[in-house]
């Protein structure tokens, strides 16, 4: 009798059995597929259905229609963008509104939730009594409401364009928008541009020189004049060779309407306000329970090397608490981008107004177009909790943990 | 939350139900006992709820007209209010089985929604309101001007051509209702509210001071508005346009709900035909033979609901105008019954 020995079983078998079938062995490998196989099957029942139904009933189907004239306009475009243009345009119109609204809403939400968290946590109780009313007011009103809210009862209570608040003669407010000098490019704008970003560069540069010099020698350099002359007198010296980089425009009242400059509207106003002011209590108490999770033994180690308060969380607590508060941070900011499709309620042509919205009831193309908005929401939301990822991920680094 | 629901519903609309479901609307509404009529979400003179929550106007009128039909009872209609941009969807997604919302009829919208005209209820056209205080005469005078539209109409797209023809500029804001888009007008975030000339005068009574507005005398558009049915049930088709038609004939013949009941039964050839006492018309439709009856007996001929939604016995005053019956200067024409 040979003693030769059993051929083990290839290794990829074997992984496929480990990880599909897991206790259950070839089995569970079996199940696994005859479900997927179901799953399959429903998925084509129900797409080949769908478009034999939309077939019978005469409904255009394909996305043949992006290519078609839109054939209204929009009032807030970041791109080029007039009625004669196609559906796809309009599609990335909305999509540019939608994105603007929810980074400006990032940005102003997050920097409210950490100062009114601040202000709960704060000793004074003045500040930490307002802190916590702010925080069970505005989260505990609906979102639509408070859009509404800053839309029709404080936007709507301006005057109008002929009676509009002057700020120096420069820029208005009314209850068309705030309208500023818009700056409109000279001969001199490429230099100086090219000058600025030099300027940059070199900057960052003397920064990463100035850190490693700290942390490899100990030697603290002073940076901040270079920085300086480098930021401004390179862009000066540009203007002073090649002249001015570009010229204000200075809006002026003609017929119903400013015309010139540049206009941030109404709309978009009251939904970065609601949006950001919202978000913002739900940050304030992230950010509040990421630094109550902090040991406040740290608090005491850093009053005791004599650091103030400030200093203390900005360099010891904070970067220690932003492990535990990343996560649901990337919650709240994926909550704002979605809460923005609240937008067609006051007129602001986000993605969901103009796309999903009066591009739908244009073309009747239900079910392409919403699977096109919920396909960029997915997108929009993915690249968003990658990016914190990264982040959450650097500092867990930073922290060594 | 409306629209996710109806999207939803038109999704598995699509996916799983079967043809067949589509061709029985009239049994399908015989079943459940009632007719489930699509109107807008507040147009006074067309489709709007009063205070006790009943509808009234035009367009709900001709859904009474069809119930009327069906069960004898006008009241057996369950109203559905759409915005404009859900309206389509609510017809494709069977939520609805007409759809009597002051719709304009326009080649695309027959073609590629599956969904088809049956006639025309209203001649419309596209107009603009301004407050009077602007001292604006006519429409070529609002170049730079911010307009507000409601969003999903065929209104947003002539805005675009009008202004562009006429080498004008202008900002628009779109809303998503009715209500909210007056609302901004009257905040005075827009200097011009357009719409169809009878929804201006409609919306204008909404307004705090209706006098303090004013509708410019241009018409920029021609907007036909009519109920609309699915595609793949002829039979219904039929029923829905005929129910117009009926009504037309019955002004034109000078039925109403007073005298109806003595005209059936007179000797007249004609009125024998149309009020079914001679031959099967009605039967021939899926209907009874006195269809005409009831219609006539339950809500009036067209004349009448005309008036009394958005004509002289309104609150609008429209007058007749392309609204009259063809012999006395208008379009409204029915072809014969017989």
């Amino acid at each position: 009798m040979s003693t030769e020995a059993r051929k083990p079983p290839t290794q990829i078998a074997l992984r496929i059995r480990r990880v599909l079938g897991g206790k259950a062995g070839w089995n569970g490998v079996a199940v696994q597929f005859a479900f997927a196989a179901i799953l399959g099957w429903i998925a084509y029942e129900i797409v080949s259905n769908a478009r034999a139904n939309l077939e019978n009933q005469h409904i255009a189907a394909g996305f043949g229609f992006l290519r078609n004239n839109a054939g209204f306009d929009v009032n807030q475009t970041l791109i080029p963008y007039t009625g004669s243009d196609t559906f796809l345009r309009v599609f990335v119109v909305g999509l540019l509104n939608t994105i603007i609204v929810s980074v400006i809403g990032i940005v102003f939400s997050t920097v409210l939730g950490f100062i009114v968290a601040l202000c709960r946590l704060s000793p004074n109780w003045l500040l930490s009594r307002v802190g916590e009313i702010y925080v069970e007011l505005i989260r505990n009103l609906p979102l639509l409401f408070q859009i509404l809210f800053w839309y029709l009862a404080v936007l709507a209570a301006l005057p109008n364009p002929r009676q509009s608040i002057s700020l120096l003669g420069l820029a208005f407010i009314s209850n068309r928008g705030l309208v500023v000098p818009s700056p409109i490019g000279e001969p001199g704008l490429t230099p100086f541009l090219v000058m600025l970003g030099l300027g940059i560069i070199g900057s960052l540069a003397l920064r990463s020189y100035s850190r490693r010099a700290l942390f490899q020698r100990g030697q603290v350099i002073r940076i901040w004049p270079y920085v300086l002359s480098l930021l401004v007198g390179l862009p000066l010296a540009a203007m002073l060779a090649f002249g001015v980089p570009f010229i204000f425009e200075l809006p002026q009242l003609k017929g119903f309407n400013f015309a010139g400059g540049s206009r941030i509207i109404p709309e978009f106003v009251a939904l970065t306000l609601a949006l950001s002011t919202y978000t913002a209590a739900f940050i304030a108490e992230i950010v509040r329970a990421g630094i109550l999770s902090v040991h406040k033994g740290q608090m005491e180690a850093g009053a005791s090397l004599g650091l103030s308060r400030g200093t203390t969380l900005r360099l010891i607590v904070v970067p220690q608490a932003m492990r535990v508060i990343v996560p649901p941070l990337t919650n709240q900011y994926l909550n704002l981008t979605k809460n923005s499709s609240l937008a067609v309620a006051i007129g602001y042509p986000d993605l969901v107004s103009v796309f999903a919205g009066t591009s739908l009831s244009q073309t009747g193309q239900a079910i392409e177009i919403i699977a096109m908005t919920m396909g960029v929401y997915l997108l929009i939301s993915l690249v968003t909790s990658a990016i914190m990822s990264v982040y959450g991920w650097r500092i867990s680094r930073s922290l060594g943990a | 939350m409306k629209r996710v629901t109806l999207v939803l519903t038109l999704a598995f609309a699509a996916g799983l139900s079967t043809q067949a479901a589509y061709a029985q609307t009239l049994k399908t509404i015989k079943d459940r006992g009632s007719l489930s009529c699509g109107v807008s979400q507040g147009l006074p003179g067309f489709s709007s709820p009063d205070d006790k929550g009943n509808w009234t106007g035009l367009d709900v009128d001709v859904c009474r007209a069809i119930a009327a039909a069906i069960f004898n009872d006008p009241s057996k209609v369950k109203y559905v209010p759409t915005s404009a941009k859900d309206r389509f969807t609510a017809l494709q997604s069977g939520e609805i089985d007409v759809l009597s919302r002051n719709t304009t009829w326009t080649i695309s919208r027959d073609t590629s929604l599956g969904a088809n005209f049956t006639g025309v209820t209203y001649y419309d056209g596209q107009g603009f309101m301004v407050k009077k205080s602007l001292k604006v005469n006519s429409a070529l005078e609002l170049n730079s001007a911010s307009v507000c539209v409601q969003t999903g109409t065929t209104t947003e797209q002539n805005l675009a051509d009008y202004f562009r023809a006429n080498n004008m500029k202008y900002e628009v804001i779109a809303f998503g209702t009715n209500d909210e888009t007056v609302k901004a007008y009257e905040s005075g975030r827009c200097d011009v509210f357009t719409t169809d000339q009878s929804g201006l005068y409609a919306n204008r009574l909404k307004l705090a001071n209706p006098g303090d507005h004013v509708v410019l005398p241009e018409i920029i558009s021609k907007e036909p508005l009519g109920p609309m049915v699915r595609h793949g049930d002829d039979q219904w088709f039929d029923i829905v346009k005929w129910t117009l038609f009926a009504m037309v004939t019955a002004e034109e013949l000078g039925l109403n709900a007073k005298n109806i009941d003595e005209k059936a039964k007179s000797d007249n050839p004609e009125l024998k035909r149309v009020l079914g006492t001679d031959g099967n018309f009605g039967e021939q439709l899926g209907l009874t033979k006195d269809w005409v009856v009831r219609i006539v007996k339950h809500v009036g001929n067209y004349g009448d609901v005309f008036d009394r939604n958005v004509g002289s016995g309104s609150p609008l005053g429209i007058a007749r105008g392309l609204n009259g019956l063809w012999n006395k200067g208008g379009l409204q024409y029915a072809p014969p019954i017989r």
